[in-house]
This record gives structure tokens, C-alpha cells and sequence, in this order.
């Protein structure tokens, strides 16, 4: 192991070989949830990549030994190319994931994904509720979705159901739960909103009231209770109201690697915004070389980096001193400590934000995710004064 | 991440006992060798555990046709020089029910 009081550049922890890669095939999207985890500046990035260059992607990821593979987006089932990705990953022995909101899914296509070998499907949810679940998706997709989730199931795939989570329809939980089951989902995730890229912008209109996750934290444990063994439910309590700070990606560059629709590759899916670095392309250099050499995916590995109070601290080691793109939104110090952490100096700043939540009226209009709102939102970089 | 069948693994079987019926793979699972890991893997939707030598013997003994008491009697025609395992086996069985990995 890695001593962190060590000088040494020379001794460093193994690189462990990645297990995941998720790949953000396009940032396309028919919805516009305003929770979306994807950039804010999406639409200013560069060219989606075609179906060779993903499929070297995928070669190259699997022969380090990754075995996960999440096929995202934005919408993944845009691609035209998506049964050829997904026959590739099959053929190289990947377990894939398809993870979508069934918008641009019908029956005849849930069979060809099944006949090129596609292992899982993850469908999301934005309520139980027809209109509100419209409202949130900026779209009709709500009746699309049920008979989708019932495609997939027909289609003899494992079904996961992601309801994301939010102030407006934590008091649906009730109702989501008896939706999954009439569904028959094999798992559930209660996905609470994670506060990056979009949600980080709408996060004053998203974020629950501590009553409301205490209430819905019964209901979940009610429901685990009488369906012990037969539907998995998976609830996370928002991070904000955490004592300890989550093990974000359970390490920086230690399992996951996401590779978003240019070929940007990332160790979590809102490290782009951290400033300070380059991040690799895959279509410059392989993905070893980028795993296993470069700055980035260097930058937070081992405890080296780390800055009190999380380098005396003996729970380094479980949390990795939480998430760095959180400590950086908050700090604006990627390598401080997550100011989730009750041990951080500066986790006064996470209360000032629930605080804000608190107050502000659901009349605050909600920033939708599309490539307008992309443009409008993204911050611009400095303008430097040219001399006339 | 890794599971070995001979230490007493801390998990509650009690909710979901094990029956006494054929035992099989839970939907969407599978078992496969990883040169990289040097291990066999069970993979399931968005999760991988390593496995073990002998977790990954006894999962692969799991096949749809035989019951716990008959996997831990092939694994014994099996491994003779092993001793009486069934204890051993019947346990992690318990807890690869318990966890959703057979049904």
C-alpha cells in the first residue's frame, strides 16, 4: 500500500485494471430533466464519435480487463449503431448495461438488443405520475415508458427501474414502488439527485427538505421490508444530509472510466468542469495509456494529493475523502476535503445550501436540460481585452 | 468484492432460506474466467464479484436440475480427499440465495 507520508514519487500503488466503462455514446436526448447529470455546456463539445472509434474504445477498455459496460448517454438508443456496439461487447465477453428512458425503444427493437447479446436493461423514470412525470421530461413519454418497461421484460431482459429523486415527487414514492412492482422489476433504484452538472444548476428548485428524505427513508424501508427477496430497492439518502461524505466512484481512477460522445475520457462523469486539467481523448491516445499514464487519471490516486483534515484521518482509506468535482463546487479546491464531511471546515457552505433550498418557492423557474438552454448556461470563458 | 465460502460470511440468510428445490443461476447472472483478474467473476446487471476457487466451484456446480444437498454430494464424489464439506457448501449456498445470485 501507498504511504501517505511517503515522499517517494516511486512508490505508488498499483493500478488496478478498470472494471467499468460507461460509455456516453451521445449527448443526444428527445428529454430535458432538469436533474440530468450530463454537462450544462454539452452542446459546445466536439464531434460524437463514430461506430469504429467506439469500437476500438470497447476492444481496448476489455483488454485491460474492464467488465462492466454502461451504455449511456443522453439516449443511447439514438444511435443507429447501437445493436453493432452492443454485438461487439458480447463477442469481447463485457457484461452490458443498457441504461436509457426508453424513449426511441419499441418491442421488435427490445428483441434485436436481445439477439445481439445485450444483457441488462436500466429504465428510467422521472415520476409515477403521468403529467408530472411529463412536466419533468419536458415531453409525453410517460405512457411510452410503461409500455416499454413492459417490452423489456417481455423481451426476457432483467429489469432495473430508476426513479430520480427530488423534492417535487419524493412524496410519490409510495405510488413509484407499487408502479415497479405491477412492472415486475427485478431491482430499484431510488436514485436521489445528485447535485452536478444540470441539477447543480436547478439545485435550489431539487433539493428535498430534510423531513421529506426522512419520510421517504421510512416508506423505502417499509417496502424493503415486505419485499424481502423478491425486488431489490436500493435508496440513498441525498449526500447533504450525510455526516460522511460518500466514496466517490469508490476512488478517482480506481474502477470507473466514462468516455463521454467526443472521446473525452473521464474518471467521473462532472470532472470535465475541474479546472487545472487536461483530460485525454481517446481518439489521441489509447485508453491504457491514458488509464494508466496519464496526469489526470494520476492526479487523485492514492492518499498523496490529500489535505487535512482527510490525510490524518483514519477513514481515508473507506472514503477516499469523498468527491472531489463536490469539493471543488463548493470549495473551489478540488483536492480539499468533501464539505459534506462534518469534519470540514467548510461544511457550513453545504448547510448555507440546503438553507437556500429551503426558501426558495417552487414559482423559481426550472432550467430544462436542451442544447438552448446549453448554450445560454454554459459559462463563457474569460474575455481577454484586446488591444485596438 | 470477494467472496470465499470456508469464512463465515456476516449476512442475513434468514429472510430468504434456501429451499430445497433445484437450484439455478438467478436471471441475468453468469459466471465467466477473467485472464486479467485470474479469477473466475460473477457478473450481474451494473455488479461483479470475484469469486473465490471453491465459490466458484460450487456456483458452477448450480445448474437448474439439482438441489443443495445434491451439489454438495457431487462436489464430494467430486473432492473425496476434501472431507465431509456439506456444512461448507449448504452455507455459502445460503448466502448466494440470501444475495439473489441463485434462485
Amino acid at each position: 500500500m501507498h504511504e501517505g507520508g511517503s515522499p517517494s514519487p516511486i512508490v505508488r500503488p498499483a493500478i488496478k485494471p478498470p472494471l467499468w466503462l460507461l460509455a456516453e455514446l451521445t449527448y443526444a436526448c428527445p428529454l430535458q430533466c432538469a436533474y440530468c447529470s450530463n454537462p450544462v455546456d454539452f452542446n459546445g463539445h466536439g464531434k460524437t464519435m463514430d461506430t469504429e472509434t467506439w469500437l476500438r474504445v470497447l476492444r481496448d477498455a476489455r483488454s485491460m480487463g474492464a467488465l462492466q459496460l454502461g451504455l449511456s448517454g443522453g439516449e443511447p438508443l439514438v444511435r443507429q449503431d447501437l445493436e453493432t456496439l452492443v454485438a461487439e461487447s458480447t463477442r469481447l465477453g463485457y457484461y452490458s448495461n443498457l441504461i436509457t428512458s426508453g424513449i426511441g425503444m419499441d418491442a421488435a427493437r427490445a428483441r434485436s438488443l436481445k439477439a445481439a447479446g445485450l444483457d441488462h436493461i436500466q429504465v428510467s423514470f422521472q415520476s409515477s405520475e403521468a403529467n408530472q412525470n411529463d412536466e419533468i421530461a419536458g415531453m409525453r413519454a410517460y405512457a411510452h415508458k410503461l409500455d416499454m418497461a413492459r417490452a423489456v421484460k417481455a423481451a426476457g431482459f432483467p429489469m432495473v427501474l430508476c426513479f430520480v429523486l427530488h423534492r417535487d415527487n419524493l412524496h410519490r414514492l409510495r405510488e413509484m414502488l407499487d408502479l415497479a412492482i405491477e412492472l415486475e422489476a427485478d431491482y430499484v433504484e431510488l436514485a436521489t439527485t445528485q447535485y452536478y452538472g444540470w441539477a447543480l444548476l436547478n439545485r435550489d428548485r431539487l433539493l428535498p427538505t430534510l423531513e421529506q428524505v426522512r419520510e421517504a427513508e421510512g416508506v423505502a424501508n417499509e417496502y424493503q421490508a415486505r419485499l424481502k427477496g423478491k425486488m431489490d430497492i436500493y435508496f440513498v439518502v441525498p449526500d447533504y444530509y450525510e455526516k460522511r461524505p460518500k466514496p466517490c466512484m469508490n476512488g478517482w481512477g480506481s474502477v470507473f472510466l466514462l468516455v463521454t460522445p467526443d472521446g473525452t475520457a473521464l474518471p467521473c462523469h462532472a470532472a470535465r468542469q475541474l479546472p487545472g486539467f487536461e483530460f485525454p481523448n481517446v481518439q489521441i491516445s489509447s485508453v491504457r495509456e491514458i488509464w494508466q499514464a496519464s496526469d489526470a487519471f494520476n492526479r487523485f490516486r492514492g492518499f498523496g494529493w490529500m489535505k487535512e483534515p482527510c490525510l490524518s484521518c483514519p477513514e481515508k482509506e473507506k472514503d477516499f475523502g469523498g468527491c472531489r468535482c463536490q469539493a471543488f463546487q463548493f470549495t473551489g479546491d478540488a483536492a480539499a476535503t468533501d464539505p459534506v464531511c462534518d469534519k470540514s471546515p467548510l461544511r457550513h457552505l453545504v448547510d448555507d445550501a440546503v438553507a437556500s433550498a429551503r426558501s426558495t418557492t417552487v414559482e423559481k423557474p426550472i432550467i430544462f436540460r436542451n442544447p438552448k438552454n446549453s448554450d445560454r448556461h454554459a459559462k463563457k470563458p474569460a474575455v481577454v481585452a484586446s488591444p485596438q | 468484492m470477494s467472496e470465499a465460502p470456508g469464512k463465515k460470511v456476516e449476512y442475513a440468510t434468514d429472510y430468504k432460506p434456501l429451499h430445497e428445490g433445484p437450484l439455478k443461476l438467478a436471471r441475468g447472472h453468469r459466471i465467466q474466467y477473467e485472464t486479467v483478474q485470474g479469477c473466475d467473476v460473477l457478473l450481474y446487471p451494473e455488479g461483479v464479484v470475484q469469486l473465490s476457487e471453491s465459490a466458484a466451484m460450487i456456483l458452477k456446480t448450480v445448474d437448474g436440475q439439482r438441489s443443495a444437498a445434491a451439489i454438495a454430494a457431487a462436489l464430494m464424489a467430486q473432492f473425496p480427499e476434501a472431507g465431509d464439506i456439506s456444512g461448507d457448501v449448504r452455507s455459502f449456498l445460503e448466502v448466494a440465495h440470501a444475495r439473489g445470485w441463485i434462485a
